[in-house]
């Protein structure tokens, strides 16, 4: 084994025991870069944000007695609307099928096209560049930044830096703000906010959430993703050699180079950086995949064969700091703005396009050798990825058919055993149950207990009738006494079967729980 | 197979199991500061709360929290929030209680539990009384099934020592005054009334007029002034089966209930009259 080890990955030195064992942040900064992959992100983070920001303000007309928010989560009455649907606790299988199918999603997605929900959906990605776009905006470009960073705090470093804070904490506010809205009527909320009469948990959550976003977005960045969060390590495990990633097609841009006095000024750099120790994020030395074909350790001084300039586009534009060149990487959220950079480098040389591309791992050797790989569909449709697919929509389908076939009237029916029946003056034998209805409509509404036998004699406590009123959307408990006559067969015997309706009286709609009658056995 | 590069420039720990190395990948400085962070946060909660184990007890905490004293505040919270509806519980006309539906609502839960811890104990849980423990669910009352008439019986019991109020009355121990046979003739005649025969017929009904109707009345359905139960019904305090009514008739029956108007406030007393009023029996109050 030991040999072998050495075989794979050469004779290590043991690291300077002096060194920390601890690595500062190196700051990124990305650079500007325009293209398919940039303008697609550009949509989607409008579109997430959108959603994210205004969903709270979308109304839903229900009732007199109902909220009027079209997605309301309500903790405190215990409800969960979502435009024409409402959700009560003891729906929640509905919660998890859709929990379930977020799950599946993520599944199938991650099997076709690698890390793309954190390239392209997740928070800290879409908050990020959208934190990124702020600095951009006010500090300028990356080699400005760059400068900016490295220039001595003045005047001019103090306002660019401020105003650059403000924003972020205006974002972040905003964004600390939206998410109370999801759990509360907004207007008003948004109302008690402004007059300082909200209760203290609004204020809480929204300080906690606009720190969290300012301190993410501005400051930790590819940290959350690197060392924070489980995703990378949990969709690493969901990859295989036919999930299409962001990759580079070395047997295409290698050996690279460049005029050799800027190469060996590269060269120094990339020194430089080498020898400021190891790090995982920016500039990551590659963990070493067995099987697959190492890179020229040194770029060849006399030839230039490949297509790769070594301009450093795709590094500089990264906003995880790494190199994709590198290979596989954990550090890379497949952003695929290394893409675009490189294309556009590509144009400007005049080689085609997908240097760096998204790419399956199985068709690397294909390509290298000059064979055609599968198509992008063969890739997406293959089996794995349509079970994911058939096991979501099946969730899904039958989550619909359970939203249509809710029961508009519910009923349950507690006999009442303690005592199992009693005995009245008249000899009558009396038997109650607790009877619990839902009335999920907009409106109170009346509803008639009623049994189909005709003999007995149905009350509900409190009432001289036969009916319970329920309010708007609400749950109501009613105590109903069922009397069977003295010497009547109910009375006269142990057990018999019995069948309470509940009808309301507006819609006719109605439920039927099937319970028993305890008679007086003792006779 | 070939090296990369760049794993020559990842020194190792110096750790190494069977030529597996450990690659020195350091840790980023922010997360030890994390750790620094939970560490003075560890240090300053034990400070505040309870936290180190002593011989008796634990450190208590310069905040002076416990649980104990976390629940003693939740109760007084819950106290502090219900005192408004207790004092118009204790204000409010009775009678029109159950109009009020937030206020009986309040009564009802309350008397439930004020039930539960003390009056379970002889009437049951269910409330279905036992022998000599009256039914409270059905619709026959000794001393009147009207709301008012129910807390009253509350408030100052029956039979007991304590409240000069208390509901009084005592049957005598005919034992005493008739002869075996005599009793024996009245214990059939009296299970007969349940089953509609007359009160006054026969030698029993003699015998019953002689010495029943004072207090059951000529009808025999008894008499709520003074707690005399209708004998003509279907309900049997005690039983109707011959040895016990011989034992009641003999010896007569004391039952005795405690005065809770001496241990509970108004507003539970009447709590415990709204719930018990509600549990299928209760009457409706008429005029007098
Ligand atoms: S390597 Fe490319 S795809 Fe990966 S994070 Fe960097 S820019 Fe994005
Ligand atoms: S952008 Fe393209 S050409 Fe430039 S260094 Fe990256 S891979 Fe090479």
């Amino acid at each position: 084994m030991g040999h072998k080890a050495a075989e794979l990955y050469g004779n290590r030195t043991m690291t300077n025991p002096t060194q920390s064992l601890y690595a500062a942040r190196l700051p990124i900064f990305p650079r500007r870069v325009s293209g398919y992959f940039r303008r697609l992100k550009w949509a989607l983070m409008l579109v997430t944000l959108g959603i994210y920001y205004l969903t709270p303000w979308l109304r839903w007309e229900r009732g007199p007695d109902m909220p009027d928010q079209a997605v309301l989560i309500d903790l405190a009455n215990r409800r969960f609307y979502f435009f024409m649907i409402e959700i009560w606790p003891h729906e929640f299988y509905f919660v998890a099928g859709m929990l379930v199918m977020a799950g599946l999603a993520l599944f199938l997605f991650t099997a076709a096209l690698g890390r793309v929900w954190c390239g392209y959906a997740c928070p800290q990605t879409v908050w990020t560049d959208l934190f990124i776009l702020v600095e951009r905006w006010i500090e300028g470009d990356r080699n400005a930044r760059v400068r900016l960073h490295e220039a001595p705090w003045s005047l001019h470093k103090w306002r660019l830096r401020i105003s650059k804070w403000v924003v972020w904490l205006i974002i972040g506010l905003l964004t600390g703000g939206a998410w109370v809205f999801y759990f509360t009527d907004a207007p008003t909320l948004l109302r008690d906010l402004a007059s300082f009469s909200a209760p203290p948990v609004a204020y809480m959550t929204i300080a906690i959430l606009t720190a969290t976003t300012f301190v993410f977005g501005g400051f930790m960045r590819e940290q959350v993703c690197i060392y924070m969060c489980p995703w990378p390590r949990i969709q690493a495990a969901m990859m295989d050699e036919d999930t299409l990633t962001v990759a580079y097609r070395d047997w295409r841009g290698e050996p690279r180079g460049k005029g050799l006095r800027r190469r060996a000024a590269a060269e120094a750099a990339e020194a430089s950086i080498r020898a400021a120790g190891p790090q995982i994020g920016p500039r990551s030395p590659v963990i070493p995949m067995p099987g697959r074909p190492a890179m020229p350790s040194a770029p060849v001084l006399t030839e230039h064969k490949g297509d790769c300039i070594d301009c450093n586009a795709c590094v500089n534009v990264c906003p995880m700091g790494i190199d994709i060149r590198d290979g596989q990487q954990m550090a890379c959220i497949t952003c695929a703005l290394c893409i675009d950079a490189c294309d556009e480098v590509m144009e400007k040389t005049g080689q085609p396009r997908g240097l760096i591309d998204y790419i399956a791992l199985s068709d690397a050797p294909k390509e290298a050798a000059g064979d055609q790989p599968k198509s992008v569909w063969r890739h997406v449709l293959r089996a794995r990825n349509l079970i994911y697919a058939g096991l979501w929509s099946g969730i899904g389908i039958a989550l619909i058919f359970a939203l249509f076939l809710r029961p508009d009237v519910e009923m349950t029916v507690a006999p009442i055993r303690n005592p199992t029946h009693v005995v009245l003056a008249d000899g009558t034998i009396r038997n109650a149950y607790d009877v619990r209805v839902r009335n999920k409509q907009g409106t109170e509404q009346i509803f008639h207990v009623s049994l189909d036998h005709a003999d007995l004699i149905i009350t509900v406590e409190g009432s001289t009738s036969d009916k319970i009123a329920i309010p708007a959307d609400s749950q109501g408990q009613a105590r109903v006494y069922v009397d069977a006559p003295a010497g009547s067969h109910l009375a006269t015997h142990a057990r018999s079967d019995l069948r309470l309706w509940v009808t309301d009286q507006e819609t006719g709609e109605r439920a039927a729980v099937d319970t028993n009658f305890t008679g007086k056995d003792d006779e | 197979m070939t090296t990369h590069k760049d794993d020559k420039d990842i020194g190792t720990t110096g750790h190494s199991w069977d030529g597996i190395e450990e690659l020195n990948n350091p840790l980023p400085r922010w997360w030890l500061w994390t750790l620094y962070g939970c560490i003075v946060w560890a240090v300053v909660y034990t400070i505040l709360y309870p936290a180190w184990p002593m011989v008796s007890g634990a450190t208590s905490g310069v905040l002076g929290w416990s649980t104990r004293g976390a629940v003693a505040e939740e109760i007084a919270a819950v106290d502090e929030a219900q005192s408004g509806l207790r004092a118009e519980l204790e204000a409010t006309d009775l009678n029109t209680l159950a109009a009020n539906e937030p206020l009986h609502r309040f009564a009802v839960q309350a008397g439930g539990s004020l039930f539960a811890n003390n009056c379970a104990q002889c009437h049951g849980a269910g409330a279905a009384g036992a022998k000599g423990y009256p039914n409270l669910l059905d619709d026959d009352w000794l001393w009147g099934g009207q709301i008012e008439q129910v807390a009253y019986t509350i408030r100052h019991g029956i039979r007991n020592e304590d409240d000069p109020d208390a509901r009084y009355s005592q049957m005598p121990a005919f034992g005493e005054i008739l002869t075996r046979p005599e009793i024996d003739t009245l214990v059939a005649h009296v299970q007969s009334l349940s089953s509609g025969a007359d009160p006054l017929a026969g030698a029993g009904g003699e015998m019953f007029s002689a010495n029943c109707v004072a207090c059951h009345g000529e009808d025999a359905k008894g008499n709520r002034d003074m707690g005399a139960p209708n004998l003509t019904d279907a309900i049997w305090l005690y039983g109707s089966d011959t040895a016990t009514l011989t034992t009641t008739i003999s010896k007569a029956r004391f039952g005795v209930m405690p005065a809770w108007g001496l241990r509970l406030d108004e507003a539970e007393v009447r709590a415990l009259a709204a719930y018990v009023h509600q549990l299928g029996g209760g009457e409706a109050t008429t005029e007098e």
